[in-house]
């Protein structure tokens, strides 16, 4: 099978020549990004440069005007419907607002991927996984029997990462993971990110504004301007890059803050 | 086992090699050998198999294990901690996935909603419906005192009146329902002049077709239907509107801002249905009569316009006087129904769901239970 050439698994999404239009508005022109196997990439962009639209791309809600996808060696742009792409038990997606199905408990909401895809595990089994991975999460054990309503920010996101990491997924992709968390909160966030991605050997694709979490917990990052990926790499890597929105972007008031804060740390 | 073997093959492309153990006698109990790849696609199976070992267990060994995940090493760590068994031969990958899941575990059971039995759930949902049915009463209560309040604000203020909203209200419960209000009583006064005909012509009695439409269509039916028709257009939008407000917290935004809801939400479409419920019940009466005519004048042989003619002299005033009365009255109920189920919403998007229902079933039956009283108060009071 596909997965058995080798440039698949180092590469595990490639996005090649996407363009991404919505009536008169161009969001991506011929963009193209890859993601190495158990990396942490962090896509940054000012508002509106399409950052949420090239996810829901590579993840197939969205379909693109032109260009291709492959995730895990398999083409998402080929796929006709949702049910062609033969890998969503492989990834596991985080929204924004953590997406739980309100009618269901948090420990409901982690059973629903595994209950759609393996059908063969008892009761007791989907219990106790549901049961670990809610705990994986940082979040206390009767977290479990309780309805998203009942849940804060913080914690829906966590049952939202719980949910994400059901299938035991080899993609991760995270969109504002770290948003609208207290600065506490959200330390905690992505050291809980960082933790399971070394110990699950994720590979994470991160959509974020938080500079902090860029600094802490990214590997590479790619930027997002001028309808294009216009630079991918370590934060020092871009910032010997010339570029305005970059330089204004590392180095405003808040950039230098949190890399401060960071040398600071080191 | 083939079985198992196609559970996962049609959803991943991986197609790992299924899972087995098997039990080595050692001095105090057996060592448990795993093989194949514990992992969340093969995991169901062995589970089931592992949960039926019923042998001490001294060590497990991982040495043929060929890949694992967390769910992989969830069933390991299980086993190791029920058993009190050390586990051996862990390559690297499991043994930190064992060790991250022995660091989280809080040893307790995972807890799981537990099961009601059916003669319990009848007894109990009873119970939540007739508790539910008196706190509903109040609740309803409640919200007419609210709204009566608010009438008094404007009614002191009337500047801070939203005309915009009422009219819009207006359009949207009275001007947009013409077209199906009008083609389902055109219909019905058909087939109530029809099915009049083939009974009365027994009598030698067809002319009487036009005493049983236009009186029927002025004193019950066209506002009865009517009522019946906007409490499914509009009662059930206000509810799924104002819940869905109430879930996305415009509602709490509103009233942080200064605007009281009840103002901007619930008083003009009150007061919209209130305004456009008589006025559709005539109409609907009289295309309920444009209808009898039609069918009159097809098939009857009485022409269209004798038909009208007569329906003026054939029917009190009255009658249209019941009519108007009920019409804002049901026209209270439908609209008050809908806003206070969907200003109860509080908690998820089925409950959107229940109160929409529930906003229509309570409008229905309570329109319905009022015009049998109102039929017996009129014909007493000599408009009979």
């Amino acid at each position: 099978m596909s997965a058995s050439d080798p440039a698949d698994t180092r590469w595990p999404i490639r996005v090649r020549g996407l363009c991404n239009r919505f009536g008169d508005h161009l969001v991506h022109q011929d963009l193209d990004l890859d993601v190495r196997r158990g990396e942490i990439i962090g896509v940054v962009g000012g508002s509106g440069t399409g950052k949420s639209v090239l996810m829901r791309s590579i993840i197939g809600l969205q379909v693109p005007t032109s260009g291709s996808i492959e995730v895990l060696g398999e083409s998402i742009t080929a796929a006709r419907d949702d049910a062609d792409i033969g890998i969503r038990c492989r990834w596991g997606v985080l929204f924004q607002g953590g997406a739980l199905f309100s009618t269901l408990t948090v420990a409901e909401n982690v059973e629903v991927p595994l209950r759609e895809f393996y059908p063969a595990m008892s009761e007791e089994l989907l219990a106790e996984v549901a049961h670990y991975k809610v705990l994986l999460t940082g979040l206390p054990g009767d977290a479990g029997v309780k309805y998203p309503a009942e849940l804060s920010g913080g914690m829906k996101k966590r049952a939202g990462l719980a949910r994400a990491l059901a299938l035991d997924p080899e993609l991760l992709f995270l969109d504002e993971p770290t948003a609208g968390l207290d600065p506490i909160g959200a330390a905690a966030f992505d050291q809980l990110i960082k933790g399971l991605q070394q110990t699950l050997g994720l590979t994470v694709f991160l959509i974020t504004h938080d500079l902090d979490t860029l600094h802490e917990i990214c590997d590479r990052v790619a930027v997002l301007a001028d309808r294009k990926v216009i630079a991918v790499g370590t934060i020092p890597e871009l910032l010997a890059l010339d570029h305005p929105w970059i330089q204004l972007y590392f180095n405003g008031p808040r950039g230098r803050a949190a890399a401060a804060a960071r040398s600071g740390a080191a | 086992m083939l079985a198992d073997r196609a559970d996962f093959a049609h959803d991943c492309g991986v197609d790992p090699v299924l899972p087995d153990f098997t039990l080595a006698p050692g001095e105090s109990g057996d060592v448990l050998v795993l093989t194949g790849a514990l992992v969340v696609s093969t995991a169901g199976p062995i589970d089931t198999r592992l949960r039926a070992i019923t042998t001490p267990i001294t060590a497990i060994d991982l040495g043929g294990v060929t890949a694992i995940d967390t769910v992989g090493a969830w069933l390991c760590w299980r086993l190791s901690r029920d058993a009190g068994a050390p586990i051996r031969h862990a390559d690297p990958q499991a043994a930190r996935l064992i060790a991250a899941l022995r660091d989280v575990d809080d040893g307790r059971q995972a807890e799981t909603v537990r099961k009601v039995r059916p003669w319990m759930r009848v007894a109990g949902n009873v119970g939540a419906t007739v508790i539910g049915l008196v706190f509903g009463a109040v609740g309803v209560l409640g919200f007419v005192g609210q709204m009566i309040l608010a009438t008094g604000t404007l009614l002191r203020r009337p500047r801070r009146i939203r005309w915009r909203a009422l009219t819009h209200q207006m359009e949207l419960v009275g001007i947009n329902a013409l077209g199906i209000i009008g083609l389902m009583s055109f219909l019905v006064g058909v087939v109530i002049a029809q099915q009049g005909a083939v009974e009365l012509r027994q009598f030698g009695a067809e002319i009487y077709t036009i005493n049983l439409v236009g009186r029927l269509t002025l004193r019950e039916l066209g506002i009865l239907m009517t009522a019946i028709m906007v409490a499914g257009r509009s009662g059930s939008a206000f509810a799924a509107e104002l819940g869905t407000m109430k879930l996305t917290e415009e509602v709490d935004a509103m009233r942080t801002i200064g605007v009281a809801p009840m103002e901007a939400l619930v008083l003009p479409r009150v007061v919209a249905t209130v305004v456009m419920m008589p006025l559709l019940g005539v109409y609907s009466a009289v295309m309920g009569i444009i209808g009898g005519a039609a069918l009159a004048q097809a098939s009857l042989g009485i022409p269209f316009f004798t038909f009208l003619v007569r329906v003026r002299l054939v029917v009190p005033t009255y009658d249209v006087w019941v009519g108007l009365i009920k019409g804002p009255v049901f026209g209270l109920i439908v609209a008050l129904a809908g806003c206070y189920q969907g200003m109860q919403v509080k908690t998820d998007a089925e409950e959107v769901g229940t109160r929409t229902t529930a906003a229509v079933v309570m409008a229905i039956f309570t329109v319905i239970v009022l015009d049998a009283f109102f039929a017996v108060f009129f014909t007493e009071v000599g408009w009979g």
